[in-house]
């Protein structure tokens, strides 16, 4: 059974775990993620690892209450919606397909409305 | 600052395949931690320099800030300009030949009152962002949006430039250099306005019903960002600065761009993206950070710390079809994300159509307009897109059509088919000078957006009669004038009077 711990996560400035950071545009932010700014987040256990295509549908069915097409579109995240884990951009860390390790620290920075 | 220019050179594509865990292509040794333009994975140490050295570049290659000049930052709290604000304190702690040498203030314009927070809401952003300004050290200035309704008409003229040539930059360099010694320039601090927001509710209810009164989020924005950009000059000249240095990133580049395009700015393109604007002649904005990426902002600003300022804008929780502006923000973040090269290919366009514009020198002395300061792009012959638009503007607005050779003076108003259009257009004409004539044509679509422009600012309409009145005078004395230009279509330089039956 792999179970991820994500630990804390929140989407202020820094956080510890799982972060979410909507540079910006602090009302959607708030909208999406349901006012909650900090959580305890545990993933369920699963047979096979989690990896970041199955984090998106798990954190879009349960951490997005109202309009998810600001954060998902398809199945990956939305265009200007940048994703670090551990703090090194995703693109280097093949994407969709990578594979969460426990304690991995997981951060979304929205670049839209920025100035 | 010449060896700065030839050092920088754009990384050569590397189309890699997306793998795991890359090494730095600068260092050939850490582990990447972001991929920047064209696919390049950079390390953190790397990714630092040559974000720090992208900024002196941008600078350095530009020559238009002189050393010991007063440069003020117009920092909104975004990541952008938190970036800009983080890049000028880099540039002034750098050793002796690589320091930026001018002298920096902060202004922040809080806009809370034009979307609706609440005062509270507002002093609690005024004050984080507080703390971060006076831990810079240098001087800044927190206005609120409000303060718009006080400056004063000459906000809207622009001021013969005091600038000098770019052939004295070098001797200008020079000359600082033996004078200053490599004494820091910014470092006299003085604190203005700490206090806080100085708003009266009066303003903010005043400013929001200006605010209420356009009909379009498109026309909203343009608006804001209009009375913006006065109150930045307006804080700029009160306070002697005369540069203006704003946060535009590449992203944001494109998107004003292509937006500029769809809202009828085709004329004033380049002034409006480009990396300098000289439009009010005695304060020229300056747009240092319009080569880096959105994301490379995110990434720098998370990696080392760089603080941003949430506060919500006009087009919070809309969808991306509510504005012009909206939607092609989105067409281009999607195609940042399919076509990365593509957005850098959109802004450098502007960079093309700057030289070619010649926009150098101010605008003192040619008729502008009213509201966003350019050259009037309407004074234009009969046979041109512009005069088309109009005529069928006056058709389709299903009015008869026009048998004088000039449809434009017809009194029509937009088609709404409401009730209210009728009184709209009678109170506005009969008391408020005819607009239009002052305008460019961009401007005067955003105006026909307005359900009353009665509720336009002080020093705007004042602006207005004076300059209704002064044409009006020329018009009375104009056949004792001699005629000097006929060829009023070919000459920027030497604007002809607005002929009142043209675009009245
Ligand atoms: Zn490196
Ligand atoms: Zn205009």
């Amino acid at each position: 059974m792999h179970t991820c711990n994500l630990g804390k996560y929140q989407f202020s400035i820094f956080g510890y775990r799982l972060i979410f950071l909507f540079f910006f545009n602090s009302r959607a932010s708030e909208l999406l993620f349901d006012g909650v700014k900090e959580h305890q987040v545990t993933l369920p256990g699963q047979s096979d690892p989690w990896d970041m295509k199955q984090l998106l549908v798990w954190i879009q069915r349960n951490l997005l209450k109202e309009r998810p097409e600001l954060f998902v579109q398809g199945e990956s995240v939305r265009p200007g919606i940048l994703v670090l884990i551990n703090d090194a951009d995703w693109e280097l860390m093949g994407e969709l397909d990578y594979q969460l390790q426990d304690q991995d620290c997981i951060v979304f920075i929205s670049t839209l409305h920025g100035g | 600052m010449c060896q700065v220019e030839e050092e920088y050179r754009e990384p050569p594509l590397a189309p890699a395949p997306p793998s795991v865990c890359k090494t730095c292509v600068k260092c050939k040794d850490a582990s990447a931690a972001v991929v920047v333009r064209a696919g390049d994975p950079y390390c953190r140490t790397c990714f630092k320099d040559y974000f720090i050295h992208k900024f002196r570049a941008m600078l350095g290659k530009n020559r238009v800030i002189f050393p010991g000049e007063k440069v003020l930052l117009a920092v909104s709290g975004g990541p952008s300009s938190s970036s800009m604000l983080r890049q000028v304190q880099e540039g002034l702690s750098q050793n002796a030949h690589k320091k930026l040498r001018f002298s920096p203030g902060i202004v922040y314009i809080d806009e809370g009152g034009a979307v609706g927070r609440s005062l509270e809401e507002r002093l609690r952003t005024a004050s984080e962002l507080q703390a971060v300004f006076r831990s810079t050290g240098f001087p800044f200035h927190m206005v609120p949006l409000e303060q718009v309704l006080d400056v004063p008409p000459s906000v809207l003229v622009p001021a013969a430039s005091s600038q000098p040539a770019a052939s004295v930059y070098k001797a200008a360099v020079d000359g600082f250099l033996q004078a200053a010694g490599g004494r820091r320039p910014g470092a006299a601090v003085q604190q203005q306005d700490a206090a806080g927001l100085d708003v009266l509710e009066a303003h903010t209810a005043s400013l929001q019903q200006l605010m209420d009164s356009a009909t379009s989020l498109t026309a909203r924005q343009e608006l804001l960002s209009s009375l913006r950009q006065h109150l930045l000059v307006h804080t700029a000249r009160s306070h002697g600065y005369s540069k203006l240095m704003l946060g535009d990133s590449c992203s944001r580049s494109a998107v004003k761009l292509l937006a500029a395009v769809c809202l009828g700015r085709g004329a004033q393109l380049a002034q409006d993206t480009g990396f300098s604007d000289s439009r009010y002649g005695d304060v020229v904005s300056v747009r240092p950070m319009r080569d880096y990426s959105a994301k490379e902002i995110a990434f720098y600003n998370h990696m080392f710390g760089v603080p941003s300022v949430l506060s919500p804008s006009l087009t919070t929780k809309t969808s991306d079809k509510s504005s012009i502006q909206q939607l092609t923000e989105s067409f281009i973040t999607r195609l940042q994300a399919d076509f990365p090269s593509t957005v850098s290919t959109i802004y450098r366009t502007s960079e093309k159509l700057q030289t070619a514009g010649g926009s150098s020198g101010g605008t003192a002395g040619t008729d502008t307009c009213l509201l966003c300061v350019c050259v009037l792009d309407t004074s234009v012959g009969n046979a041109t897109a512009f005069r088309s638009t109009l005529v069928s503007q006056c058709l389709s607005d299903s009015r008869a059509v026009p048998s004088g050779p000039d449809p434009v003076s017809a009194k029509q108003s937009r088609p709404c088919g409401g009730q209210q259009c009728g009184t709209r257009t009678c109170s506005a004409e009969d008391r408020t000078p005819d607009l239009k004539a002052l305008l460019c044509y961009s401007c005067q679509r955003t105006l026909r957006d307005l359900s009353s422009l009665d509720r336009l600012p002080h020093y705007i309409l004042s602006e207005a009669q004076s300059r209704a009145r002064r044409s009006q005078l020329r018009e009375e004395i104009r056949d004792f004038l001699l005629d000097h230009h006929d060829d009023d279509e070919d000459d920027e330089g030497l604007h002809s009077p607005p002929d009142p039956s043209v675009v009245a």
